[in-house]
């Protein structure tokens, strides 16, 4: 019997390895699985605010998901200064369009990209936002100017259910 | 743990104890490695931190377990549990204060025990191995103390974890993933304190496993000593562990539980942070967020890097440089007593890492960045530049020809 030709019993080897490797990856999913987000964390996805009576230049932070949200009344000058901004000046470029519905309305997840802080408002050198933990720097669009963040912050999936009021999720 | 290097000495006395060694002989393992174990006979006091660091160990686990039947691992009830066990429990702030500076104890004494390996050249071969599962309980005793301070669920503990998480999601493509996977959820939250709370009590269980793991390869290559030498004539150079090396440790361990008792009893608090007496608030980030302070040089090198996966690879860097160390330490000699020109680049090094830790713990902003990044660089310069250069530049000292050549030296010194 030549010992370079695979013999049956190389056969037997192989697939009952392999056979006991994918049950073994089976069983282990559910293990691994488990630490997802569960339903009951799923559940609390959607959330609606009222915006009437946030007065221009203010903002509210409210708790969507475990994270907050920033809702800014923006003033002319904010507006104007997001929109003013050469895309090329951005470390992560997207126009102040893209990330709002209404010009006046910022609604975006108070979370720094960098490493999850909260940001700080009307604070830093880009009259936006400055999380304190390791020196982000946003503008007034919440798009990120200077520091180690690699991103813009995000903007949560929402609508305008009502002239004054929106459903974020 | 049978695998030594010499012949067992043990001789059951009993009819019992000659029953029980043909069946199950740990009576014999035991006598074998700690208490006939043939140990170099010049060890100096540097050498006395594997004793406490297992004092250390044992002191968490009991404390912890005690705490944890007190404790309630949930974000709507943990902080307040926390002020039960301060207020309510028997001896509940003795026990707690314990646990609490017994993590900073543990982390003293294993920095001690690692800059001890690092100036006497102990990750040298023979002992590669014996290294690199020190490195291992290094790091999941970071894990484990980073991981506790979690519980008490305060500022601190949940903008650290927040912190610490986030980490993870500078991986590219599965990043967010991964963390939403660590939290259960969609930020730090209740399920993120459960599971953190099952593993910060399994993983010192695990760390007792590795340590066996540690003191079986210690006791393959034997310990090494001050002179960096292998032992040649086992009777004149070694005494047995027991008693001169119980005896002694005994000693420093005593000393170290003074310090230890200074701290619970005079300064509980000085090594914690006032805002982890603040629960945790998911909508207001403490200004200043700070690591426990031996977690500090690994953070200012990752704040020093401007850039959010270059700092993670760097900081991880950092640690995982030193399962390479071995291979770039490109000098033949063991100990620095003998290395004139590593004997200054270790002080140096030392010097490195107590700045980078003070710079952990200031802002980051202006002259402390670049300071941080000066370091940084110096940090890494030691190991891929340093290192290997003086293997080949130093000219050592004149070495005793055997361990025992320096022990009758010594000898002689002392009596004129």
């Amino acid at each position: 019997m030549s010992s370079e030709q695979p013999t049956r019993r190389d056969f037997i080897y192989v697939a009952s390895a392999a056979f006991a490797g994918v049950g073994a990856a089976a069983a282990a999913w559910p293990l691994i699985d488990e630490m997802n987000p569960d339903a009951s964390v799923l559940a609390l996805a959607s959330i609606e605010v009222d915006l009437s009576p946030i007065d221009t230049g203010q903002s509210i932070t409210i708790q969507w998901r475990g994270k907050p949200v920033f809702v800014r009344h923006r003033t002319r000058e904010e507006i104007a200064e997001a929109e003013s901004v050469p895309l090329d000046d951005l470390p992560d470029p997207q126009p102040d369009e893209d990330r709002i519905q209404r010009p006046e309305w910022l609604v975006m997840i108070g979370s720094c990209t960098h490493l999850g802080c909260v940001p700080l408002g009307q604070k830093g050198d880009f009259d936006g936002w400055f999380c304190p933990c390791h020196g982000s720097h946003y503008d007034t669009s919440g798009r990120i100017r200077k520091g180690p963040a690699p991103s813009n912050l995000e903007i949560p999936p929402y609508q305008f259910v009502s002239e004054n009021r929106i459903r974020i999720g | 743990m049978s695998e030594n290097n010499h012949s067992s000495s043990y001789t059951p006395r009993s009819a019992l104890a000659k029953w029980i060694d043909k069946r199950l002989p740990l009576p014999r393992a035991l006598h074998d490695n700690f208490s006939s174990f043939p140990t170099p006979a010049n060890l100096n006091f540097w050498w006395t931190f594997g004793g406490i660091l297992t004092v250390c160990l044992l002191i968490q686990i009991v404390t912890g377990i005690v705490l944890a039947m007190h404790y309630t691992p949930n974000s709507e009830l943990a902080f307040s549990s926390v002020q039960h066990i301060m207020r309510d429990v028997n001896y509940g702030w003795l026990i707690r204060y314990v646990h609490a500076n017994g993590s900073s104890m543990f982390f003293l004494a294993v920095y001690i025990h690692i800059f001890r390996g690092l100036y006497y050249g102990s990750y040298k071969a023979p002992r590669e191995l014996l290294w690199m599962v020190g490195v291992v309980i290094y790091l999941l005793m970071m894990a484990t103390a980073f991981m506790g301070y979690v519980l008490p669920w305060g500022q601190m503990s949940f903008w650290g974890a927040t912190v610490i998480t986030n980490l993870f999601s500078s991986i590219p493509l599965v990043g967010d993933a991964i963390v939403s996977w660590l939290w259960g959820g969609f930020a730090v939250g209740n399920p993120t304190l459960n599971r953190f709370f099952a593993l910060h009590y399994l993983l010192p269980f695990v760390i007792v496993g590795v340590v066996l793991l540690h003191v079986w390869s210690l006791h393959v290559s034997g310990n090494g000593n001050p002179t960096g030498l292998d032992v040649k004539k086992v009777d004149k150079e070694t005494v047995p562990f027991h008693p001169y090396y119980t005896v002694k440790d005994g000693f420093v361990i005593v000393m170290f539980l003074l310090l230890f008792a200074y701290f619970v009893f005079f300064h509980p608090n000085l090594l914690g942070h006032p805002d982890n007496y603040i629960e945790a608030n998911p909508l207001v980030t403490p200004a200043h967020i700070v690591p426990e302070w031996y977690l500090l040089p690994f953070y200012a090198i990752l704040r020093a890097v401007p850039s959010k996966l270059g700092g993670v690879i760097v900081m991880f860097g950092a640690l995982g440089v030193l399962l390479l160390l071995p291979w770039l330490d490109t000098s033949k000699i063991r100990s620095a007593k003998f290395r004139p020109l590593y004997r200054q680049f270790f002080f140096i090094f030392l010097l490195v890492c107590l700045g980078l830790g003070w710079l952990g713990a200031q802002p980051a902003e202006g002259g402390y960045v670049i300071a941080a990044r000066l370091l940084t660089v110096y940090y890494f310069a030691h190991f891929f530049v340093i290192l290997p250069a003086l293997g080949y530049i130093e000219k050592p000292k004149p070495m005793p020809a055997s361990i025992e050549e320096s022990l009758e030296s010594k000898t002689k010194t002392e009596k004129l």
